[in-house]
This record gives structure tokens, sequence and C-alpha cells, in this order.
């Protein structure tokens, strides 16, 4: 057996990769609840992609049988209706991963100095994911699908001179067909998963590069020859962190100890992901629309339109703005502004724990004004809706104004050398 | 953080608005009851079937799940000339249908995932008299249905029930609700009865491995729950040599 792994490892490094990515890579020790995120969206991310292909072997992507095959999944394949609700379910599942997971990345600074491009790589990642999301939610051809799908890709059209040919070239047809669908099921199974697959690798590299922050925010790495030997750390750390640094005695190897971690939160996790998907896969019409039920009609316009739950937030700011094209960029503007995070924030300081008493209530006011956007975006319209979701818009970027301001001057508490637990 | 947290879980509980604002009445479905999905499936062939489909639910699936033998099923509940193993479809024409009612007859398998069983309760026992429309009857549910009152001869003629009363100081016409002539085959509770069985067969058809599914959930959670145990006892082993 050994003979046989060194022959592997001398022809490709298949446990030098392990021990340096895996088990003998260096995590805080103070990791907490915030930081199963990563790894949960992991595990998502693996199902959407386990349960994509069983789907496709049943589905067929066409408007005359989309919503059939869909049924007949539902009906007549062997636990067809269980690998669809894993991919329903999971659809939601992995929005409220990445979110929880991107607040983290806020409240603790990772995306401050040295992991701007980690949290670039991030972005790219949820860029693609809503791409992802929103043609896989056009392919069962119901309702919203194709409402949905009118909807958004019509905010193409605002854009100046090309945008009627924009949405034509889009589209593949006049109007959203067949031909759309065709599409978007080609973008939805091969381009888009590639690429987030892609980027989630390069996401991890980057990640194992500058190490993972922690709740405190603070350095495990120090620089080589600064620290005395019996502050370092007594696990088996792999060598290509050791070698560049020392690394302080805060950390536990990634196998077992986080892996560990992980499970546990990945159990309590499964046991909310199956209750949802054998009890209740519509989750009371968020996870499954109830006119989605319903066959595409093209003469029969929903009594109201909306976006599946993740993209209600963007949903509201765009209808928050009167003019369409100033609309549409208002969103998009929504979505850049995240990308700019890092150097919006001049703060030295990562975790809110140590920063100042404003910050910690700007943070906690965009977390509640993104939820009350979520809330406009994804309930009929009314009256005093209008001008609560431009207060909101407001009050979204007005943290980014904010962040700049204060972070360039800002009053912080001291950081302790080492990692509290 | 914990109590940041739980506001984060707790806060997004708004419910999505219902389309119809017609009070509607309860439907205790059961989809346990065999007896009642039978003879829901009895008065959706013999009284839906005409315009209705279920194009995406075959026979036989459904005779097995309700409990009915292949035989008898296709004895008393098939009337349209289909094999046992085929989608239950209608005979009637459905572009000439789309002429004849301004639309065609919608779909019926999934109609209880698209307008829950509430509301097909309360439409089916809401008809009642109006001349001015082209079947005579109009639907306090669904203002204007293009669909004649089908069940009309079970229930009998139902027409608004108005009363004076006085209100700010003026007689006016109050609506009290739909009175029946008693025309019909069944009383008012057997009616009630018989279409919330027929309710109970669309909930089934809208999603046949409802049964099934919570039947394995079950069982599932209880296996995570005994891994979540051991995943915890294995985690708190290998961590208490880390300092503190």
């Amino acid at each position: 057996m050994n003979a046989l792994m060194n022959w592997i490892e001398q022809r490709i490094p298949m446990m030098r990769v392990a021990n340096m990515h895996a088990i003998q890579y260096p995590a805080p020790k103070n990791m907490n609840f915030w930081y199963v995120f990563g790894f949960l969206a992991t595990i998502v991310l693996v199902n959407q992609i386990v349960t994509g292909i069983w789907l496709t072997m049943s589905f067929e992507p066409s408007a005359e049988r989309a919503f059939a095959s869909v049924e007949y999944i539902m009906r007549e394949v062997d636990y067809g209706y269980i690998i669809r609700y894993m991919h329903s379910t999971g659809a939601s599942a992995f929005f409220i991963v990445v979110y929880m997971h991107m607040f983290r990345g806020m409240m603790y600074g990772s995306y401050q100095k040295p992991r701007e491009l980690l949290w670039v790589f991030g972005m790219l990642i949820y860029l693609a994911l809503m791409a992802e999301a929103f043609m896989g939610y056009v392919l069962p051809w119901g309702q919203m699908s194709y409402w949905g799908a009118q909807v958004i890709v019509s905010l193409f059209g605002a854009i100046p001179v090309i945008g009627p040919d924009l949405v034509i070239w889009i589209q593949g047809d006049y109007v959203i067909s067949g031909a759309t669908l065709n599409r978007f099921f080609a973008l939805h199974v091969i381009a888009l998963p590639l690429v987030i697959v892609i980027l989630v690798f390069l996401h991890i590299i980057a990640l194992h590069e500058v190490g993972s922050n922690n709740p405190d925010g603070v350095n495990i790495k120090h620089k080589k020859g600064s620290l005395p030997e019996d502050q370092k750390t007594s696990y088996k750390i792999h060598e290509y962190y050791t070698d560049k640094y020392d690394i302080v005695d805060d950390v536990v190897p990634f196998f077992p100890h986080i892996v560990l971690k992980d499970l546990v939160a990945f159990s309590v996790f499964l046991f909310g992901f199956c209750y949802v998907m054998f009890f209740m896969p519509e989750m009371g019409g968020y996870f499954l629309e109830r006119p989605n039920f319903e066959i595409a009609n093209p003469y029969k316009t929903p009594e109201h339109i909306f976006p599946v739950w993740y993209f209600t937030p963007f949903y509201a700011i765009l209808k928050a703005v009167p003019d369409k094209l100033f609309g549409v960029l208002t969103m998009f503007a929504a979505i850049a502004v995240l990308f700019a995070l890092p150097w919006v924030d001049r703060g030295k300081v990562r975790s809110w724990r140590y920063r100042c008493g404003l910050h910690k209530v700007n943070l906690l006011v965009f977390a509640v004004v993104f939820i009350f956007l979520g809330y406009l975006g994804g309930t009929p319209q009314e009256n005093w809706k209008i001008v609560a979701s431009q207060i909101a818009t407001i009050m979204y970027f007005g943290f980014f104004v904010l962040l700049w301001i204060y972070s360039g001057k800002e009053k912080t508490k001291p950081v302790p050398e080492r990692i509290t637990l | 953080m914990k109590k940041w947290l739980a506001i984060l879980l707790l806060v997004p509980t708004f419910a999505f608005a219902a389309g119809s604002k017609y009070p509607l009445d309860k439907a205790e479905i059961n989809l346990n009851d065999q007896a009642s999905l039978q003879r829901g499936a009895q008065t959706f062939m013999n009284y839906c079937l005409g315009c209705h489909q279920m194009q995406y639910q075959r026979y036989q699936r459904t005779f097995e799940d309700i409990g009915v033998p292949l035989d008898i099923g296709a004895q008393y509940l098939q009337f349209t000339g289909e094999k046992v193993s085929d989608y239950i479809t209608t005979p009637m024409p459905q572009e000439s249908a789309a002429t004849w009612f301004g639309a065609p007859p919608p779909d019926l398998t999934l109609v209880n995932r698209v307008r829950g069983a509430d509301w097909i309760y309360t439409y089916l026992r809401t008809f009642y008299v109006d001349e001015s429309r082209p079947f005579g009857v109009n639907n306090l549910t669904f203002e204007n249905v293009g669909m004649p009152h089908v069940l009309q001869g079970l229930q009998g003629t139902t027409r608004k029930a108005t009363e004076m009363r006085m209100i700010d100081g003026e007689q006016k016409e109050v609506n009290i609700g739909l009175r029946s002539d008693g025309d019909g085959k069944l009383t008012p509770e057997e009616y009630d009865q018989t279409i919330l069985d027929l309710v109970n067969f669309l909930a089934y058809t809208g999603e046949p491995a409802r049964l099934q599914a919570e039947k394995i959930g079950k069982g599932v959670l209880i296996f995570i729950l005994i891994f979540f145990v051991f995943a915890y006892l294995l985690k708190k082993d290998y961590w208490k040599d880390v300092k503190k």
C-alpha cells in the first residue's frame, strides 16, 4: 500500500496537496458559528451539481415538454421528487448560507488587507450564482418562470441604443420562448456551473494563500523568526506555511478539528434542510411559488410578479427608482458597491469587536435594511412602500458612505496580541 | 452575538398575499383517509373530467395510491375508453372548449398547489344564480368565472340572500351569504362533505408523493439526530486538548 502511495506521489502530488490544503492547513482555534457557512456552501454546491445531473436525465428543455417533464420527474421517476426537492430547496439554501457567509465577512473584516481579492472572488461567485439561479428558475416553465424571465430580461432593454437588440440577442427570439428556455438550459447546466466551480477553486486558493481570518481579526501568521519557540503551535502544520511564517500557538489543523466542527454544523443544517425538503418543500410559497405550478402562459399575466426571495432586496431597489434606466443602474450599483467594500472601508482594525460603536450600529442597520428591502420587493406594491423602499435604498448606499467617512479616522479599541477564546 | 442571530432568523416571517378577497373556509383535508380520496375520485371522474383533464397523472398510479383495485377502478372510475396505464385526459377537444368557455378549462392535476385547498373548497361552494352571466351563474370566490355550476344538481339552486338592515339611519340591502332553494340531491352537510372529498383528492393528485415523502422524511430526520449526537461527541473529544 505504502509502495503504491509512493509510486503515485512521485507522479502527482496527491498527499502533498491534501496535506497542504486540508489536513495540515492552519485554522484559528476561535472560529465560531459564523465560520461554518463556507463549508456549507461547498456542500450545497455539490448537492446542486449531483442532483442537477440526475434531473437532466429526465428533464426536457423545450417549451412544449419542460413543465410536463418536471411533473414526470415528480410522479414517475423513482424518488424523482426527492431529487427535485433537493435541488429546489438547495437553491434557496445556497443563498441562505451565502448571505450568512458574506455577513460574517463584514462583521469580522475578512475583506480587509490582505484579503481583498478573496472578497472579490467571493463576489464574483455571488454574481455567477445569481445568474445561475435566475436561469434555473426559468427551466420548469411555470407562470413565474416565464414572467420573471420577462421582467429580468427586459431590464437589459433599458440600456440606451443597444438595449432592444440586446434583449432579442439574449432571448434568441422576439419574445421569451422555447429558444430562450433552450439557451438558459445550456448556460444553467454547463457554462455557469463551470464558472462557479472555477471561481470557488480560486476563492479557496486565495484563502489559503492569505490564511483564514477569525472573530478577533488577529493574525495567526507572524514573520519568520519573530516568535519564541514556546509560542509556536505544537500541531503538525504543513511546511508550505511554516517555511514562510511562524505560526502562533492559536491554531488547530483543519483536519480533524475544523472538519469535525463543520460536521456538527453540517448535521444541524442537514436537519433543517431535510425538514423543509420532506415536509414543506414550498416553504410557504418562498422556495416554490404557487403560480409556478401552472404552466407558462404568455396570454395570462399573474396578478403579482415577484422574483424569488433571494432577489427581492435588489428588486425593491429597482422599483424604488421611478426611471427605468436609472433604476437598473441603481440596482447594479447596489451589487457593484459590494465589490468595492475592501477599498470603501479604510479601517485598520478588522473585527467589529474592536471597532467603534458607530460601525456596529451601521452594520446592523445595513443588515436590517437589506432584509426590509427583501420584504418590500417580495410583497404587492402599496403606496407607503414606494417611499419606504426609497428611504431603504438610500440607507443601503448610506452604509457605504458612512463607512468610508468614519473608517478614515476611527477610534478603535485595543486589539489583543493573541486570540481570545 | 446569539441575540443578533435570533433577530436575523426571526425577521422574515411575513406572508405572501393571497389572490382572493373573499374570506376562505378551512378545508380539513386528510390524505390518509382513503375512503374520502375514493369518493373524491368518483366525484372528479363523474363531474369534472367531462371538461378538465389531469394530464400529468395516470389512472393506475391513482388507483394504487387511493386503494382501488385496478379492475374495479377500470370498471367504475374510467369512462373515457383509455387504458388503465394512460394519463387521465378528457375527451373534450380543448380547442373547441376555448371557444365555448372563453379559455380552455385548466388542467386540474396541480390546481391544489396553485390555488390551495381552502380556495377550491370555498370556490365550489359559492356559486349563485346570476342571470347576467352566460351560464346563469356567478361565483363569490372567483368573480365572473367562465365555468357553469356543474354540481348544481347536488347542491341545488343557490341564490344570494339579502336582508334589509338599518345602516347609518338608512334602510340598505345587505348580503348575508348564499341560500339554497333546497332542490339539490344532497343536504348542505352532505354537499360540503362531497366537496371536501373532492378537494382531498385534488390535494393528493397535486403531489402524489406527499405521504411517501413524509414517511421517508421521518426516518431521515431520526438518522440525522443520531448522527448529530455522534458528530458532537467526536468533536468534543478532539477539541478537549485545545488550549483556552
